[in-house]
């Protein structure tokens, strides 16, 4: 299965999306510029946690219109799986790939460490393989994961059963305590914490292994 | 043409930051003070001479960048 991780400048998290990565397909991913145009052959697209472009503007603006963002659009709406963690997440609402918008945390301050997710969803490809546990722990690192949208957008993601991930306390303010949400048609998930974070006993947790290897899976 | 941007929040989002100063501000001795809103503001020179066509670029470039329409609201103003 061939996947891929976007870089762009101020990216931090892509080499350990790509070590994820690597462990759950057995191959190392294409790590692909942002200032390419194409995206190369791929089954899996993630684009990455960091601060790209300084969080200038918004946390993802600048990135949301990088060109390669235009390919791999497109190939969301094509059903390639999209996955974004953290900045990523942020990215995908500034293109519109996701509704809603993540705002400065309530608290107003950085918040780092892990929190224990509720799997609010069962059934989407990103999240059935996690259906034997209620609960994951995935750390959080972030300034900006208060996750905002109008009642209307919120009332229907909860009635479409789009919330993949909800807090179990929660640590920003988000709405409805809502940690990662899915599109309509399942193959685009955003997240705030890392799952990238937790692939090895030495890192606190295996949690992500878990994540990484069923979704995988689920669309090898 | 000098433009300006005028980006605030959405009156239905909260503003942390905005509550963060006016804390701030009463806590420095201003009374009466409430509401308080942070936003920002874009300056552009342009090429354009004609007002209406100037305005509706930077409308479009709000539209695609300067401003999300989930949260925030923009004002455009020339300047001579």
């Amino acid at each position: 299965m061939k996947s891929c991780v976007i870089v762009f400048p101020a990216s931090n998290c892509d080499r350990d999306a790509a070590v994820a990565l690597e462990q759950a397909t057995g191959q190392k991913p294409d790590m692909v510029w942002h200032g390419e145009t194409s995206l190369p052959d791929t089954d899996f697209i993630l684009l990455p946690g960091g601060f790209s472009y300084g969080d200038y503007l918004r946390s993802g603006a600048m990135a949301g219109r990088s060109p390669i963002m235009q390919d791999v659009v497109k190939k969301a709406e094509d059903g390639v799986p999209v996955l974004g963690i953290c900045n990523g997440f942020q990215v995908l609402t500034e293109t519109g790939l996701l509704p809603g918008a993540l705002m400065r945390n309530a608290g107003l301050e950085f918040i780092c460490g892990m929190q224990t997710l509720q799997v609010a969803n069962t059934q989407s490809r990103f999240t059935r393989g996690l259906s034997d546990r209620a609960f994951v722990d995935f750390p959080v690192a972030h300034h900006d994961g208060n996750y905002t949208a109008d009642q209307e957008t919120l009332n229907r993601l909860e009635g479409e059963n789009l919330v993949a991930f909800r807090y179990v306390t929660n640590p920003n303010g988000s709405s409805r305590n809502i940690a990662g949400i899915l599109n309509e048609k399942g193959n685009v998930l955003g997240l705030m914490p890392h799952p990238e974070r937790v692939i090895s006993p030495l890192l606190g947790g295996e949690d992500g292994t878990a994540f990484f290897a069923t979704a995988l899976k689920e669309f090898g | 043409m000098k433009a300006r941007v005028h980006i605030t929040l959405r009156p239905s989002i909260l503003d942390p930051q905005g509550n963060a100063i006016e804390g701030a501000l009463t806590g420095l001795g201003f009374e009466g003070v409430s509401g308080v809103r942070q936003g920002k503001v874009i300056e552009l020179e342009l090429t354009e001479t004609d007002e209406a066509a100037a305005r509706s670029k930077v409308e479009d470039m709000c539209k695609k960048l300067l401003a999300n329409p989930v949260m925030e609201n923009y004002e455009i103003e020339l300047v001579g």
